[in-house]
């Protein structure tokens, strides 16, 4: 990599990153597991002025279940994902998603919050925290703040993070039993961007009536999607082939796919059809087991 | 021989201690970075160099005006054309080299190069290579003098009146369009170079990433000669290479500057490419649009084929064939079928794209007329409703019809077809699984099996045909074995991951009967080794193994002498046994050959000279034709259009085999590379000329993952003219995998009247024609 000059600073806690990132403003970029931020400065499409890396400050890793919330550190790796016990028995959607990001090399490096923060609607994360209806606890020298994922996505690389602000922890609300989720991605090759990506996660009552439904769609709009339509299709609902077909036609009606190498609009649109029905069943088959 | 001994060099490269080119650091070496053009086509109005001047440790900016002084802005192509090696005046396309920026460290070269200011005058170019055929098209090469048109060559081969008389009163004509697209070799290491000049001295080190050092060294002299770099003050080192497959054969802009730039200041120069460099301005590969034809009859005799060829070449004619052969070896495309009439024609033009193209892993455009032949006996099948195996059982070049005289002109040397299918077909189950497909059509499932029996055509070769830039393509061996009985051997070929280090060691051992332990296996290095043309086309075995076995051969004969005067018998009283020499009807009474090398240092025969060496020039009496038998079986998911390789069998004959676990390996990457282009990869430009995929995010090199489970297994008919019956390998899985895999997934939809798609075959194009014929809505 030979990317345009830079200074870097390696804090040890975040009391010391939070002020440097005050010193710099703008200038400054947070390196955590750097498979956004690196390729694109190698390419200097970015050319930041000063790194904070976060990778030194400890507490920042984990994943564990309490007051109600799976906790995700904003540092923990995707290959932590991919292999912790409590996500691949509880929220098999992580495992779904983790394995389809890039390859074992970046996954051993690029972490969750990165992966959300980096705000690009082509990443794998934002989909699924849509459909798991996640919140973002982003963090300051002036305290923390929690704001639903539904807040998070602004626009192209823009989210809620502040200059000033480093995103420290993602919570995903403990779904009730008889819940299902699901996530895959169409990819032109093994670490592909998706062509269409969309993640289900859905709650079924004891009558079978489906009461929570969440379905979140990557590389399919400019920003990470929620298809709400076809989330209120779902909801009330038992999940019949002819209410999930219409779901999946709904989630291809409202999506806002553009043209690039992976496809035209018309074929992407039809895939968010197809896997919007696909994911459905896969989650309500685990909803259901 | 036929024994699967682990690669010798494997021990340095699993360890990270292979040696490379970017490996290299020398005292007081500067760094290049080029500067690039952004247009497919562009005057150039300034090159203002001031900022680029001021960065921090950059120390020059190298352009066109510069070398022109010394006559160094223009350089021939191995195919005798012309190609800048910086621009005066007109860029010709996208990422040509511009200017180059030289500095003290890498990063400080990286700064300068952002920091020139180029003012371009931006010019309509010419990307669709028929429209640069058309009258009133512009004419690119203005620097030709008199030249009216785009158009570079017209190549023919065949008989074109018996073939049109042929077409005009067959029963059966089927025709094809199609484009093999072009593609990059993308090895995983780039190109690049470090020159070394020594002022004081006057001599040249060149480290190179080259395919063939010894002939770079000579197009240095006589590029370099008017400045007094002779070929004596030229050493060429060509280190570990990290995959060449066709693309380390040509000359590159930036070595000639690297050179240019050390020889001014007499410091040494590193320039090593980048990957997108690496993919957006290095040599492409195909880029063939071919119209075939097949004829024959409605019983399903093949009587002829006709192929017409528009070859875009880019901005100048850089492929690296033979001289004679400006579509290398492409007239091997009448395939392995029994029929006396065929013509082929081909037109190679000019357009605004990157030069090239090079033989990637395919022996000089044989993946293209592979690709024609194969596809359109399919489509022969299809037209006459016979099964596609029986239909080439039915044409098969039978064994005992070897030599095989093809109506192109080639003498086939040895195969067995038949054989070669017949267990391709029985490994992979093909009756059942066409019962399945029947089955399965029925449902409406979509599931195809396609074939290739392809014949390759590899080790250029005969001195009466082949050279290139008038050096004929012998290669060459040189054994010296030391008082100890060990021996270091050097070739004039060079290895780029295909394991010469074992493969030849195995066949000095097996010729001389000492372990391949003990052989120690050099190339790469002008200076010590013998001259020869390198390693691509599959021609190393051919050639420079050809010349391991003869050297050997001398060896034996000089081994009898000295164990005859040892054993004070005669020559024609002893017999030769793997590593020894003993007397016939006294087995008891024997030398071993390292008992006799060490006499030819301590105790040689009066009269004969001392030590133990020779070397041999090896110029092969033909090419040597392997051939191989591939079997795919695909499903494709209706809905998405993706195709999903259920099963690929390969039955390669490659005659006699040196190492199986060598050429499992290099088959295994052979297929992998025939998969690429089948399903993935593509070099794709906008008709301004931008390349739109010039980086690894969406240049798509297959990887394991998309890889099936290769199922590989042999023939063996051995080549008759060969010392050791062997012909080269590394390239017919990439040769004969393609029409495999695009044969099968328009079976798997040819119910629908899909009779040929392009490939790459991608999940999309399957969609467009599902949808277009009404399968999904």
């Amino acid at each position: 990599m030979i990317p345009a000059p830079f200074d870097y600073a390696a804090p040890k806690t975040l009391g010391e990153a939070f002020a440097l990132l005050e010193q710099h403003g703008d200038e400054a970029k947070i390196l955590a597991g750097g498979h956004s931020l690196l390729p694109m400065m190698k390419l200097r499409f970015a050319s930041p002025s000063f790194l904070v890396d976060i990778n030194n400050i400890p507490g920042l890793s984990y994943i564990r279940e309490s007051d109600g919330y799976l906790r995700i550190g904003a540092m923990t790796r995707e290959a932590e994902l991919e292999h912790s016990g409590l996500i691949s028995s509880k929220y098999p959607i992580f495992t779904d998603a983790s394995k389809l990001i890039a390859d074992p090399q970046v996954r051993n490096m690029g972490t969750i919050g990165g992966n959300l923060a980096h705000g690009d609607a082509a990443n794998d994360h934002p989909a699924v925290m849509l459909a798991m209806r996640a919140e973002v606890v982003v963090s300051s020298s002036e305290g923390q703040r929690v704001v639903p994922i539904d807040e998070f996505f602004f626009g192209f690389y823009m989210t809620a993070v502040q200059p000033n602000e480093i995103l420290t922890e993602i919570r995903i609300p403990i779904p009730p039993a008889h819940t299902g989720s699901a996530y895959h991605k169409l990819e032109r090759k093994v670490g592909d961007y998706a062509t269409a990506g969309v993640a289900v996660q859905l709650t079924l009552g004891r009558d079978g009536i489906c009461s929570h439904a969440g379905i979140g769609l990557t590389n399919l709009n400019p920003t990470p999607m929620r298809a709400s339509r076809s989330e209120e299709a779902l909801i009330g609902e038992k999940l019949t082939d002819a209410v999930i077909a219409r779901a999946a036609e709904m989630a291809a009606e409202d999506c806002n796919p553009s043209e690039d190498l992976r496809g035209d609009e018309e074929y992407k649109r039809a895939m968010a059809g197809v896997l919007t029905r696909r994911m459905i069943h896969r989650a309500l088959d685990r909803a259901k087991a | 021989m036929g024994h699967s001994m682990k690669r010798k060099e494997d021990a340095r490269f699993i360890q990270g201690k292979g040696h490379y080119v970017d490996d290299i650091h020398l005292p007081g070496m500067l760094h290049m970075d080029i500067v690039r053009s952004p247009y497919a086509y562009a005057k150039i109005k300034s090159i203002n160099t001031e900022e680029a001047l001021k960065v921090p440790g950059v120390l020059a900016v190298v352009t066109g005006r510069d070398l022109e002084k010394y006559n160094l802005h223009w350089m021939p192509t191995i195919m005798s054309d012309t190609q800048m090696v910086l621009p005066t005046d007109t860029v010709m396309y996208q990422a040509q080299e511009v200017a180059a920026v030289i500095a003290t460290d890498r990063y400080a070269a990286r700064d300068g190069k952002e920091a020139v200011i180029v003012e371009y005058e931006p010019m309509k170019p010419i990307i669709d290579p028929y429209k640069a055929l058309s009258p009133d098209a512009p004419v690119l090469r203005t620097d030709k003098p008199g030249k009216t048109d785009n158009h570079i060559w017209h190549w023919e081969a065949g008989n074109k009146e018996a073939t049109d008389k042929v077409f005009a009163g067959a029963d059966v004509v089927v025709k094809e369009q199609m484009y093999i697209p072009r593609i990059h070799v993308a090895s995983i290491e780039t190109c690049g170079c470090v020159a070394d000049y020594d002022k004081v001295n006057n001599h040249l080190t060149m480290y190179m990433t080259t395919q063939a050092p010894h002939a770079i060294r000579t197009v240095i002299a006589l590029v370099a000669g008017h400045v007094g770099l002779t070929e004596e003050k030229i050493r060429v080192v060509s280190p570990d290479i990290g995959g060449g497959f066709g693309g380390k054969v040509p000359v590159y802009p930036g070595y000639v500057v690297a050179i240019a730039v050390s020889f001014l200041v007499g410091k040494p120069v590193k320039w090593v490419e980048d990957r997108s460099e690496n993919l957006q301005a290095d040599s492409f590969a195909r880029d063939y649009h071919i119209t075939a034809e097949m004829a024959g009859t409605r019983e399903g005799k093949i009587l002829a084929t006709r192929f017409k060829v528009l070859a875009d070449h880019g901005y100048t004619d850089a492929s690296a064939n033979p001289s004679k052969f400006p579509t290398g070896l492409f007239s091997i495309g009448t395939g392995s079928y029994n029929y006396g009439t065929a013509f082929m024609e081909a037109d190679a033009v000019y357009t605004n794209k990157p030069p090239g193209g090079v033989a990637y892993r395919c022996s000089f455009r044989v993946t293209e007329a592979v690709h024609a032949v194969e596809r359109i006996t399919d489509r022969f099948a299809l037209e006459i409703g016979k099964d596609p195996a029986q239909l080439r059982m039915e044409n098969f070049i039978k064994k005992e019809e070897f030599p095989w005289k093809s109506p192109t002109g080639w003498e086939y040397d040895s195969g067995d077809y038949h054989a070669g299918l017949r267990k391709a077909m029985d490994v992979v189950g093909y009756e059942a699984l066409r019962r399945e497909q029947a089955e399965k059509r029925q449902r409406g499932e979509l599931m195809g099996i396609g074939i290739s029996t392809f014949t390759e055509i590899v080790g250029a070769g005969p001195s009466k045909d082949f050279d290139i830039l008038g050096i004929k393509m012998f290669d060459s061996a040189e054994i010296r074995v030391h008082p100890t009985g060990k021996a270091i051997a050097r070739f004039g070929t060079k290895s780029q991951g295909q394991g010469h280090e074992t493969t030849y060691a195995q066949i000095v051992a097996e010729e001389l009967g000492i372990p391949a332990e003990h052989v120690q296996v050099e190339e790469g290095d002008t200076d010590t080794a013998p001259y020869g043309l390198g390693t691509y086309a599959s021609r190393s075995t051919p050639t420079a193994g050809a010349a391991a076995a003869v050297a050997a051969r001398k060896l034996r004969d000089k081994a009898r002498k000295i164990a005859a005067h040892l054993l004070e018998v005669s020559e024609e009283d002893l017999e030769w046994e793997p590593g020894k020499f003993t007397v016939k009807g006294a087995p008891e009474k024997a030398k071993t050959i390292q008992e006799i090398v060490f006499a030819a240092y301590t105790n040689h025969p009066q009269g004969m000279e001392a030590g133990f060496e020779a070397t041999h020039y090896y110029d092969p009496p033909n090419l040597t034709f392997p051939s191989g038998a591939y079997i795919c079986v695909v499903d494709i998911d209706k809905e998405t259009g993706e195709p999903k390789i259920r099963r690929f069998v390969a039955i390669d004959d490659c005659g006699n085999i040196i190492n199986p676990m060598i050429v499992q390996g290099q088959v295994h990457g052979g297929l992998t590379q025939g998969l690429a282009p089948a399903m993935y990869e593509q070099l794709i430009y906008d008709e301004d000329g931008n390349i739109l995929n010039g980086t690894f995010m969406d240049y798509l090199v297959p990887t394991a993952v998309e890889s099936p489970s290769w199922e590989t297994g042999h023939t063996v008919t051995p080549s008759p003219h060969h010392p050791i019956g062997a012909k080269g390998v590394g390239e017919s899985p990439t040769v004969g995998a393609p029409p495999a895999i695009a044969n099968a997934i328009v079976d798997a939809l040819s119910h629908l009247g899909v009779t040929h798609i392009d490939i790459p075959i991608t999940p999309i194009k399957i969609w467009k024609i599902l949808k277009q014929k009404g399968v999904i809505q």
